[in-house]
């Protein structure tokens, strides 16, 4: 397992692992503090998105406390030209990516079913449907090998996919298949998985028998297991794989064991299904802490995290407000999209349930149902 | 008609693809057995040699892959052709069909097209074994963000083929295999209607019979085998289910004041369920007849021997027929 950071923030690079060493020793002050500042605003998101559906503003919310360093390492290795394709817990990764995160709070609030542009955000739709976003990663890593951009040697042409996932998701056929296309293609794809240990209350023995960074060796694709509690891990053998990918190397596939500290969703109760002392073992591996420790021997001090903690309040602050702000979408959203040509029958509903509503007067609103 | 020659439908089809592939280089064809063998109908022979190994190539046998893999070509901006090889084989891909083909455009507000053609050989007939003669249109065409579409003759293969390629939607063009060898002439310029359409293919006062796909040929000749016995039988052609062209049903309809439908699919919760509630809703009281159904029964694609008493024939339509003017 690929560890740089042990628990108590102690650095150091195994002689087996310097190739990723090198690309650790490439990064600056600023970068280990860009961790830092991401981890924990992701922490303080996480938390308020919790308290928000705890008072009835989130239908649903999915957290992702204690996987920090897996999603915001592995994010910040995604080059500029290269394409994400999550499933729906990488808030984290969204974060590294500049995605307004008022985006994901809009469908946990029920207003739409995504809405941002993949495109330009380089950062694809939430998949709820587990591991059908991995073969959509796949077939669109295989256009980029079409499109000849893999290998040209022209760092600024070249690009690379990079798909996440959990370890439930890895019993779906969709990524197995995801597996012998990208091998038999030799896309420039990087499976990344993480493990946190439970699929709600299934744990990971309920997946799997072998290791889950062995799963796609007899497809074509190696993989490695990384510590996904160390942010420096996470950050360094994405990059390096990411960058083997965009070089042409094929397809590869990265297991960072994690820990999902909290539930499922919202919905969920751990406290049913795994005990308190697991969850006491993996809180003393938190990911954020550990970086803390290390930044402070480093010689960051009190003023840095300090002045992270009031920026994160002001986030949620702001995340708070424009949550209460979020107005319930005009009813005809419900029509707009199904189809991007016109269709007879979705406009016919369409102009049926304006006058429909409209037949109750001046009651009647289109701004759809409670905000 | 300038510049027409007979061909068969598989001919068709695969002239259709050619011309969309030579119009647009971001056109790419797949699926299992298509390149060098030209699928198991031959209806994508000769593409690799003419387009070669980067626009047609085979997949591995893993429907969801296929379909999987070409949503995140779509998303690349590919216009994917993927040919599933059977009917009965497109099931492990229903998932990626339904939900994500079929809502990739509405999730992302639209900032995502989903411009891709699902090829199914369709329905029975040959004397095949189990899984290679269903007709499992209904399915899709309850789906919304899907078209479903199915020619019936080698102009519409044609013609039809290439409006499905440049739609900017998902499309599931059903190909009636048991008439892959039928010939016909296509107009090599002038395409016959929107693939969304449907056409009166034979005028009648008496009984309107509304068929798709391989149907199609068989209320053909119900209709002329009713015109001996003095019935005068209009035939339609409703070439898409998904969308139903209702306006071109409801004015046959309008006219004879009879309707019978008829496909091979299973007729419970059937296309033809659906055409026949909405012209209950719609020309209720231009009806002389309950709209009546001839499909295949509601029991799995029987073994080839009895396949002949499954699929709806001539007979059936006119037993059909005379039910209907009984009223």
């Amino acid at each position: 397992m690929v560890q740089f950071l042990s628990p108590d923030g102690t650095y150091g690079v195994p002689a087996e692992y310097a190739e990723y060493g090198k690309i650790i020793a490439d990064l600056k002050e600023e970068d280990f503090l860009k961790f830092y500042r991401h981890m924990s605003r992701m922490r303080r998101f996480d938390n308020e998105a919790t308290a928000l559906q705890r008072q009835g503003q989130l239908g649903l919310w999915v957290p992702a406390v204690g996987q920090e360093a897996a999603q915001i390492g592995s994010g910040h290795a995604v080059g500029k030209n290269d394409h994400i394709f999550p499933s729906y817990r990488e808030h984290g990764v969204a974060i590294t990516h500049d995605i307004d995160l008022m985006a994901v709070l809009k469908m946990l609030r029920g207003v739409n079913h995504g809405g941002w542009s993949p495109d330009e955000t380089r950062f694809h739709l939430y998949a709820i449907v587990l591991g059908t976003q991995v073969i959509h990663a796949t077939g669109y890593a295989m256009g980029v090998t079409f499109d000849g951009k893999v290998g040209t040697g022209f760092a600024e042409r070249d690009e690379a996919v990079i798909t996440y996932f959990g370890d439930g998701a890895t019993a779906e056929g969709d990524i197995s298949e995801s597996f012998l296309f990208a091998a038999i293609n030799k896309a420039p794809l990087v499976f990344f998985c993480q493990n946190n240990q439970w699929a709600i209350s299934s744990s990971v023995e309920t997946q799997t028998t072998v290791p889950l960074y062995q799963r796609g060796a007899g497809f074509g694709v190696p993989g490695i297991r990384i510590d996904g509690n160390d942010v420096l891990a996470s950050y360094a053998v994405t990059k390096k794989h990411m960058d083997d990918a965009r070089n042409g190397g094929g397809p590869f596939m990265i297991e960072a064991l994690t820990y999902r500290i909290g539930a499922h969703t919202t919905s969920d109760d751990p406290t049913k299904y795994r005990s308190q002392e697991e969850v006491d073992y993996w809180t003393a591996r938190d990911p954020i802490a550990r970086l803390e420790k290390f930044l402070r021997r480093q010689g960051i001090n009190d003023s840095f995290f300090e002045k992270c903690a009031e920026e994160n309040e002001i986030m949620a602050g702001e995340i708070r407000a424009q949550t209460f702000a979020l107005q319930a979408p005009p009813i005809e959203n419900m029509f707009q999209h199904v189809y991007a040509e016109s269709h007879p029958l979705i406009e016919e509903q369409a102009a049926w349930l304006k006058g429909y509503e409209s037949s109750f007067g001046a009651e009647a609103s289109t701004e759809g149902g409670a905000a | 008609m300038p510049n027409t020659v007979e061909m068969t439908i598989v001919k068709a089809i695969n002239a259709g693809i050619r011309k969309a592939m030579a119009d647009n280089d971001k056109v790419l064809v797949f699926g299992e057995d298509v390149a060098a063998l030209g699928g198991v109908f031959r209806v994508t022979e000769g593409i690799l040699a003419e387009f070669g190994p980067k626009r047609i190539f085979n997949s591995p046998i893993a429907e969801a892959g296929i379909i999987g893999t070409g949503i995140g070509l779509a998303m690349r901006g590919y216009r994917p052709v993927a040919e599933i090889q059977f009917d009965g084989f497109i099931f492990p891909a229903f998932n990626q069909i339904t939900t994500q083909l079929a809502k990739m455009h509405n999730r992302s507000e639209g900032a995502t097209k989903m411009p891709m053609v699902i090829r199914v050989p369709y329905g029975g007939g040959i004397g095949a074994i189990e899984h290679h003669s269903e007709s499992p249109e209904a399915y899709f065409a309850h789906t919304p963000g899907l078209r479903v579409i199915s020619p019936s003759n080698p102009n519409d293969a044609y013609w039809m083929i290439q409006q499905a390629i440049a739609s900017e939607d998902p499309v599931l063009f059903f190909e009636p295999k048991r008439r892959y060898w039928q010939k016909g002439p296509v107009d090599l310029e002038n395409p016959p209607a929107g693939m969304h359409q449907a056409t009166v293919l034979r005028q009648g006062n008496d009984v309107t019979i509304a068929a798709y796909g391989p149907m199609v040929a068989t209320a053909l000749q119900a209709a002329e085998i009713g015109a001996t016995e003095g019935r005068s039988i209009e035939v339609i052609d409703m070439r898409s289910m998904a969308p139903i062209d209702f306006a071109t049903i409801l004015e046959s309809v309008k006219k004879t004041g009879r309707l019978i439908v008829t496909h091979e699919a299973n007729t419970n919760v059937s296309v033809s369920s659906e055409v026949a509630a909405r012209v209950a809703e719609l020309a209720f009281y231009h009806l002389e007849a309950p709209v009546l159904r001839v499909g295949g029964f509601d029991v799995p694609y029987p073994a080839a021997k009895l396949e002949e008493k499954f699929l709806p024939d001539a007979d059936r339509l006119l037993e059909a027929v005379d039910r209907s003017l009984g009223y």
